[in-house]
């Protein structure tokens, strides 16, 4: 720094010519690497507004058919052309529901566990193994689900369910019915157990990137373990804790060989839990290679549009949950 | 994390250019095979036989039958977009979309349809129902196992007094029309609340995707019943039903007696063999027999390939039926072969 080459000198004395021209190409440059960067992103709109837009289009028949009754109809006669959405629709969402109630609380405490509890030497495998689980192809999760869960539930859970569950005021007629085993509470559960490593993966890593200054600091003021996490690593990762329980929720709406092989696939409405049930993406998968008539046909994509819709809706919802918070906390 | 990301990047491009070395390969034995080769689609029913059938025909003659199990339906809808050389298909279409369509079709192969259940100790064959029981059973008329109508048809039979499980396809399948195809036949009351087709709105009960589906239902859930074609409930050892016919019998699921329903069949008086056996009145007939169509072009945009296609439908049914014998499938009887090769004769140019 302190000497200047010969040379530099040469270079600061070139003319304003140059220097311009320069300048000029530089700023195309950037223009174009705007572009590019631009088109990268306005495919994905482009993309997500094609997709919608084609199942709109396929779907039109049996919106233009049935109309508002699509959605609110529990019928689905392939014979007399009669098809109505709301068995897939209530399927996906309250298996998903369920999913949810057990995958969120594990997640957390595998996550809670990982980064302030366990000792370090167990931190490594743990974390590993939970990545292998979000490998595994889901119609793995599927035949272990009929295989060895369905039976175990039908011999033990769900009779004990039943017994004490089922004459419970207010959510007893949830949990009536026969034990088959399969059903909604099943696919919930194999749902659940799929998703906990997506959210318990993205809790761990969020939870890690909280300072540990403000951490010291709160068990120095004497807070406990329990203390730490929910007033100090909890509000400080907030957003992305929720973030990560909806990417586990997308993914349960549109799961479809798990559920397909504990759900029953049955086109009937019940409100009991141990009941078989249908859901979007299932009746998508098992009857699509066989729609024999124009309307059936449009029907299935016609649910497939509304798999976006509720999918959508499920993930803005969240996103003003977000804001709310954020709102409430004065950010 | 981003340990990890080289190798699983690495191992995703190493996939992706084995798929594209694999789909060129691909290209290029399609491409070298001359321009006899058949291709057809539909029926997942009779795909072990065609694909064990074009195995034996391309040994015997050179000749390569390509057959993709893509369902009945979708068969129908290739064929009918003429863009394969034949379709096939468990249930048959009707004489007048033929005619649109300039379509013929004749039947190549027999099989059938068995109730099956699970009960503790019930063995194969013991557990007889008639069609009314059958179809009270999945309109859910009938619930518990120790209904009087069902203890009537079985005496001395112990059933207990489990709720009855129904289990049934939950894909379109031309198991299932040719299943609720005898229902409609036998019920009245089954044809007006339910009706046919290849996938149907079911009462009561679960569904299980294809037969593997239905029998993996059916094992796992006790008091069960369900139906699955014969060969599926053959080799996984589980119980079946025996029916009562249309001639008053009790008969067994097995080959004799499908062959029977397809021999008693009428078939003289159908046009373009569009006739569904079930309920067939021979004294020996099964009741849910069933047959697979082939559908072709009536006058084939290219000859030189229907003819190898024909070539191989007449190897099929001259030389091809004993091989169905020992995959559970029932050969047509030889009246019906004379009549189909009449039939190519007069219909096909």
């Amino acid at each position: 720094m302190s000497t200047v080459p010969p040379e530099a000198i040469g270079l600061a004395a070139l003319d304003d010519a140059r220097i311009k021209a320069r300048a000029i190409r530089e700023t195309r440059q950037d223009a174009f690497f705007r572009g590019l960067l631009f088109a990268a992103a306005a495919l994905v709109l482009i993309v997500l507004g094609a997709a919608a837009c084609s199942m709109l289009w396929g779907g039109r028949l049996a919106f233009q058919t049935f109309g508002w009754d699509f959605l609110v109809s529990d019928e689905w006669d392939a014979v007399g052309h009669r098809f109505g959405a709301f068995v897939p629709i209530y399927g996906t969402l309250v298996s998903s529901a369920i999913a949810m109630l057990i995958a969120i609380p594990v997640s957390f405490g595998i996550a809670l566990f990982l980064t302030e509890i366990a000792p370090a030497w167990l931190r490594g495998p743990v974390g590993a193994a939970i990545e292998l689980l979000a490998g595994i192809p889901s119609i793995i999760y599927g035949m272990w689900g009929l295989f060895s869960f369905v039976p175990l539930m039908a011999e033990y859970v769900l009779p004990w369910v039943n017994e004490h569950l089922g004459a419970a005021p207010w959510i007893g007629p949830l949990f009536q019915g026969p034990p088959l085993g399969i059903g909604m509470l099943t696919a919930g559960i194999v749902l659940g157990i799929m998703v906990i490593p997506f959210i318990s993966s993205v809790m761990r890593d969020v939870f890690r990137t909280v300072p540990a200054a403000l951490k010291e600091s709160a068990y120095a003021l004497g807070s406990t373990t329990w203390e730490v996490v929910w007033k100090v690593v909890l509000p400080y990762t907030r957003s992305a804790v929720i973030g990560g329980i909806f990417l586990g929720l997308g993914r349960a709406l549109g799961e479809t060989m798990a559920v397909t092989f504990v759900l029953g696939n049955a086109h009937q409405l019940s409100l009991s839990l141990l009941m078989p049930g249908n859901s979007i993406a299932a009746t998508i998968a098992n009857e699509f290679s066989e729609a024999d008539s124009d309307i059936y046909l449009s029907s299935l994509i016609a649910l497939g549009f509304l798999l976006f819709v509720v999918t959508f809706i499920v993930l803005a919802l969240a996103r003003l949950m977000l804001r709310g918070l954020e709102r409430r906390d004065g950010r | 994390m981003n340990r990890l990301k080289p190798t699983v990047s690495s191992i995703a491009r190493g996939l992706l250019r084995s798929v594209c070395l694999a789909g060129l390969a691909g290209a290029a034995m399609t491409g070298a095979a001359g321009a006899t080769d058949v291709t057809g689609a539909g029926s997942s029913f009779v795909y072990p036989l065609i694909s064990q059938w074009s195995t034996d025909y391309n040994a015997a003659t050179g000749t390569k039958v390509n057959y993709t199990s893509i369902g009945s339906g979708a068969g129908i809808a290739q064929i009918k977009a003429a863009t394969i050389d034949f379709g096939a298909s468990d249930k048959p279409m009707a004489a007048e979309e033929l005619a649109q369509s300039g379509l013929a079709q004749f039947p190549i192969v027999i099989g059938g349809v068995v109730p099956v259940v699970n009960i503790d100790g019930v063995a194969p064959g013991k557990l007889r129902l008639d069609g009314a029981v059958l179809a009270g059973i999945f309109l859910g008329t009938i619930t518990k196992w120790n209904d009087p109508a069902i203890a009537a048809l079985n005496p001395g039979l112990a059933l207990g007094t489990a709720a009855i499980s129904v289990v049934h396809r939950s894909d379109g399948s031309g198991t299932t029309f040719n299943f609720v195809n005898y229902l409609s036949k036998v019920s009245p009351d089954w044809k007006s609340k339910v009706g046919e087709g290849t996938s149907v709105q079911w009462p009561v009960g679960v569904g299980g995707k294809g037969n593997e589906g239905v029998a993996a239902y059916v094992k796992q859930i006790k008091n069960s019943i369900g139906y699955v074609e014969l060969e599926y409930a053959l080799k996984t050892g589980m119980s079946y039903a025996a029916l009562k016919n249309h001639a008053g019998n009790f008969v067994q699921p097995g080959l004799d007696t499908f062959e029977a329903a397809a021999a008693s069949a009428d078939w003289a008086s159908a046009k373009d063999f569009q006739l569904v056996i079930t309920d067939a009145p021979g004294a020996t007939a099964w009741p849910i027999a069933a047959s697979v169509f082939i559908i072709v072009y009536k006058q084939p945009k290219d000859a030189a390939r229907s003819k190898s296609a024909f070539d191989f439908f007449r190897w099929s049914l001259e030389k091809g039926q004993a091989r169905a014998k020992e995959l559970n499938y029932v050969a047509l009887p030889p009246a019906l072969v004379k009549s189909i090769e009449k039939y190519w004769a007069t219909e096909i140019k």
